[in-house]
Formats: C-alpha cells, structure tokens, sequence
C-alpha cells in the first residue's frame, strides 16, 4: 500500500475523532485528496491554496539560496575585514562559494527549520481543538519570517515570536485568511519592540559579528540605511551595484534587489500578487524620496541635520537597499491583509511607498520602516476598500439619476421600471 | 449566621470573576494600560482605587436621598475628588518614589469609568453598608486584573518581581539570563498590555462558555 492510501485509510479511522485534522493536513499536504463535492454549486480551479501557497513559496527559493550564500560571504567579508582586508565582491570569485554556502546554511537553516516547527505546530494544535482543517496559510509566512530578521536572532526569540505572531497575528481573528495583520511582519514586529538590540544596530547583521568586533581592526557589520543614519555615507564602501545585487549586509533574504525583482515578475505572470500593489508601492518610494531629495537640495537642511544622510540619497537607490523592495514584492500584496479594490490597490501600494521611506528617514531608533508602514496599510487597508466601494456606488447612482429613460410603446408603468432597471 | 449574607457575598466574588469591571464591563482599561509595567505600581493603584471605591460608595449611598438628581454627576465627581486628593497626598508623603511612577494617574482615578459606573448603578440606590460591599467587591476584580498584568508584565518586561530580580542578574549574567534569556522589552509597552488584557479575557470566556456575546 502507498502511503496516500495509508493516510486515506488513518483518515477514515480517524474521522470525526479529536486528531482528524491533523491526518488530513498531511494527507493534503502531500497529495491530492481524492475527494470531491457531491453537491451545491461550485467552481472548480486549479489555483486552490495550496498551490498559490507553493508559487510564492517558489518565488522566494532564489531569495533563499541567495541570502544563505550571503550570510557566509559577508561572515567571512567581515572575518577579513578583521585582519585589515577589503574584500571586493565578485559572484564567482568569492561569492558563490562552498565556504559560503556551508556557513550560510550552518546559519540560515535553523531559522527556517524553527519558523516551520514553531508555526505548524500552533497551526496543528489550534486546528485539532477548533475540530477544523489545517490551512496552508503558514506555509508561506514559515517561508517569510528566516528571510527578514537577522541572521543571529536567537532561535528561541525566534520561537517566542512566532508563536506570538501565529496566535496574535492570525488564529485569534480566526485563522487563515481572517487576519487583520500580515502574521510573517506581526513577528517581525514582536522581535524588533520586544528585543531591539537583537533587531537593530551594526552587530547584528553579519554572523558572529559581535565576536569579531573585538579583532584589532574593529569591523564594522552595519547597514547602508544605518551608514546613513550616522552620516557616515562617505565610509561606506558598497557600490550600487553591490546594493543591486545583494552583496551587502542586511536581512537573510532582503539584500538581493535582482532575485526579488525576479520573484515579483515571477508572481505577477501566475497572476499571484497583484501588480498594482508593487507598483504603486515603488511610485510610493520614488515620490517621498524625491520629496526629500529636494528638500536638501533646496537647502532647507543643513549638513549636520541628523537627518541629511538619509534625506540626501539618491532617491532611487531607496528602492535597492533595506527591506523595500522585498516588503513591496512578498510582503505588500498578501491577498488577505491588502486591499481588495483595483483602485484600492493603488492607493494602498502607493501610501506604503510612501510611508516606508518617510518613517525610514525620520525614525529615530532604527532607519527602516517597510514593515511598520506595511502593518499600518494592513489596518487602514478595509477604510481604502469601503470608501472605494462607496465611491462606485456614488458614481453609478449619480448615472442611473441621470439617465435619461425612454420611453417605451406605451406609458405602463412596467415599461418605465423595465427601463429603469437597465 | 454568617457574617456575610449570600446576596452580601456574591456583590464581592462576582466582580472577581463573571462580572469583572475590565474583562467584561470593560471599564477601566486606560489604567490597566497606562500603570502595569510594574507590579508594585499595580498593586497600590488596586489600594487606592479599592479606598476611593469602597469610601466613595459609602458617602454616596449616605447621601444617595439628599442629591438632587440633576446635579449628582458634579456631587459624585467632588466626592471622589476628595478622596482622590486624600490618596494622592497620602502616597506623596509615605511613598514618594512610587508616587512619581504613578504620577499622574493617581489623579486620573476620578476619570475611572468603574468609579462613576458603581456611583450611579449601585451607590444611588442602595444601602451603605451593601455599597461598601459592591465597592469592595468591584475594586478587587479590578484590582485583581491589575495585579495579573502586573506580575506578567513585571516578570517577563523586567525580569524581575516587586523590584526582586527572579530570574537574575540581565547585566551580569545569572541565573536564566547566563543561557541567553532577554527581557521583552515589547512587554513594557502599553500595546503589550492590551494584548495581555485580550488573552485573560479570551482564557476567561473559553472556561465560561456563557461570558461569550452573542453577535
């Protein structure tokens, strides 16, 4: 017997039992189920959650691999950098390394394998004593959590706020696709207020870099955004292309500005995310950062504005580093906690643009701001659908008003309703 | 013969737990909110709202037959001014550190919904001596409450309890803090509370079935 018919037959026995939810998930999870519905009316599709779930999942594995090869490229930048050696990223040269990639998987993969255990098995628990179906939901945000915190967050903060944003987040509004929040950026945001030392600053970033700082040449693992921060732009030794292609340090899976482009065009040709969401979030960006731009160029400002570093970059370059860009792409256009309107979309995308790069120049503790102006979006995200819904109605109204309405053979009032209602 | 009737009773163990003034009259939130970071701060806005409560319903319930009823908002609102002023002055001269932490929320007990709410629903239309139970009875569920935000916001924001280091030393690293435990900062923070607030009231309608609201 395989072991489809193995878990059919578990599932069967276990029906209606406490544990049956729990056969199902997995019997689903790794086949087709053989069952169909019998009646009412339905529409049958491909795209069902599972495998929606599994294209973004898709769409991230290059980011994946990529952030794994970085968290040891930059390891050992620093382990250089320590003994007074620049190093000069080359992708064949010294990137796409099996060094590298034995370090970064040392590193990368307890995250993830501690965002799946800790996720799925809330996911488990709250499905076998709801008595309802385990839903695909956490497959996705398992994915999405190792790849925006640090590299050397402590596996249990990782734990505590997993479970934290799987219960918070998500089941206490009813599970998948009830939630208010996007659940990954719920975590992200329990880590950074509960340990902010953890979550910020130029230690965090490159792994061991805590260990490292006490070599001779101090080494520095800090950010662009946080180069900036300080107004030490100048010491930064990053090309834009290097910011391009994701060869500095950051979140495991943000740095790669090329990959997540990829994975964007990737999802908007399965038609999984929503194109005007990404968008109208980059237009978003651009604007503020223009808006900035050319405050310093006005001369509003003066050079010694904590502010100048950040409010005088390159706006476009906004869109390259920290977490823009992924935020934009995986994070903005979750179908559940963004908006549901075509016009909505725009201006949801375009206001966590926006907001980003405003709360990533002024925030004073931390320069980046994707995830809390993406969990702000997510809350007014129901006030820009109604308003946009009331707004069609207003517009359809004022046209049947109108109208004008012709009559017919005849002056029965039949005629004039039938006309009406066109 | 008892010293408490049944009635008399159930007017102190029912706000404890089936009719709690926060989670499920919901009043009283913002100080839940505002002064739980500590457990001793918690504990003495309990005394202070218990003394305020419990004095205030006496007096009202006195003059409950005297008040003419188109003023009695302002008469409430002198009485537990009173003995706000009492309380506050009391806490500056024997507690004065814990007076600063509280700050301004000793004062702000006279905007406490749970005061004004007892005054009008119970105080106006019974007895002294049943006020003071009700008063009693009220202050303690909510004082309770207080108490278990405090102790979880204490322990896990500070790691400590009525100032006592319990699970050691964060600077010098002993006792958990030595296999690499960090305080929750998130903990400190009012929104923390409130989630801690959401779960005692989830915890409590799921062991109470009929505490759930129909919608």
């Amino acid at each position: 017997m395989s072991l489809k018919s193995n878990l059919h037959n578990l599932k069967e026995k276990y029906k209606g039992k406490k544990m049956a939810p729990a056969f199902n998930a997995i019997h689903t999870f790794l086949y087709a189920p053989n069952e169909t519905t019998h009646s009412g009316s339905h529409v049958r599709a491909v795209d069902d959650l599972k495998r929606t779930m599994n294209t973004v999942i898709m769409a991230l594995v290059p980011v994946l691999i990529f952030g794994i090869f970085n968290a040891g490229y930059q390891h050992y930048a620093a382990v250089d950098a320590a003994n007074g050696v620049i190093r000069q990223a080359s992708l064949f040269g010294n990137f796409l390394t099996w060094e590298n990639f034995i370090m970064g998987a040392w590193t990368v993969l307890p995250l993830v394998i501690v965002s799946y255990a800790v996720g799925l098995a809330v996911e488990f628990l709250f499905a076998v004593i709801k008595g309802h179906e385990v839903e695909e939901g956490y497959l996705v945000t398992g994915m999405l959590v190792p790849l925006i915190v640090p590299i050397d967050t402590p596996l249990w903060m990782l734990a505590v706020a997993v479970v934290f944003g799987v219960v918070i987040g998500k089941e206490v509004f009813g599970g998948t696709g009830m939630n208010i929040l996007n659940p990954a950026l719920t975590i992200r945001a329990f880590l950074f207020f509960a340990y902010p030392t953890w979550m910020s600053g130029d230690k965090v970033w490159v792994h061991q870099a805590v260990d490292l700082a006490g070599g001779p040449d101090a080494i520095s693992g800090e950010t662009i955004l946080g180069y900036l921060a300080q107004g030490k732009g100048a010491e930064m030794s990053y090309s834009v292309s290097d910011m391009f292609f994701g060869f500095i340090p950051g979140s495991v899976g943000e740095t790669s500005t090329i990959l997540i482009l990829l994975g964007g065009l990737f999802l908007i040709y399965s038609k999984i995310a929503s194109w005007r969401i990404m968008v109208s979030a980059v237009i978003g960006a651009l604007v503020m950062g223009v808006i900035f731009n050319g405050v310093v160029d006005a001369g509003w400002i003066t050079e010694t504005s904590k502010f100048y570093g950040l409010m005088s970059f390159a706006f476009w370059q906004h869109l390259i580093v920290g977490g823009l860009a992924f935020g934009i792409v995986y994070m903005a256009t979750d179908p559940v906690t963004g908006a549901q309107t075509n016009r909505g979309k725009w201006f949801y995308g375009f206001f966590i643009g926006f907001i980003s790069v405003l709360i990533r120049v002024f925030n004073p503790a931390y320069p980046e701001g994707v995830f809390l102006a993406i969990l702000l979006m997510n809350v007014f995200a129901p006030t820009i659908d109604h308003y946009v819904i009331r707004g069609n109605i207003k517009r359809r109204l004022k046209r049947a008003k109108n109208a004008t309405i012709l009559p017919r053979d005849g002056e029965g009032k039949a005629q004039e309703l039938k006309a009406e209602t066109v | 013969m008892a010293l408490l009737s049944k009635k008399d009773t159930s007017l102190i163990l029912d706000p404890l737990a089936d009719n709690n003034p926060i989670t499920i009259q919901v009043l009283g939130i913002c100080s839940a909110l505002a002064i739980t970071a500590e457990l001793k701060a918690s504990i003495v806005m309990a005394l202070s709202v218990m003394f305020v409560l419990g004095m205030g319903n006496v007096v009202i319930s006195l003059m409950r037959n005297i008040i003419p009823s188109k003023i009695r908002i302002i008469v409430q609102l002198v009485v537990v001014a009173a003995l706000v002023i009492m309380v506050d002055q009391v806490l500056k001269a024997f507690a004065y550190e814990l007076s600063k932490t509280l700050s301004v929320f000793v004062g702000l007990i006279i905007t406490n919904c749970i005061i004004m709410g007892r005054f009008e629903a119970f105080a106006l239309a019974n007895g002294p001596w049943r006020s003071f139970l009700d008063g009693i009875g009220n202050s303690a569920g909510y004082g309770l409450i207080l108490i278990i935000i405090g102790f979880f916001r204490e322990l896990l924001g500070s790691g400590t309890l009525l100032g006592f280091k319990v699970l050691g030393d964060p600077i010098e690293k002993t006792g958990l803090y030595a296999i690499g435990y960090e305080n929750n900062g998130f903990m400190l923070l009012s929104p923390m509370a409130l989630i801690v607030v959401g779960l005692i009231i989830w915890v409590q309608r799921s062991r109470n079935k009929a505490l759930i609201e129909e919608n």
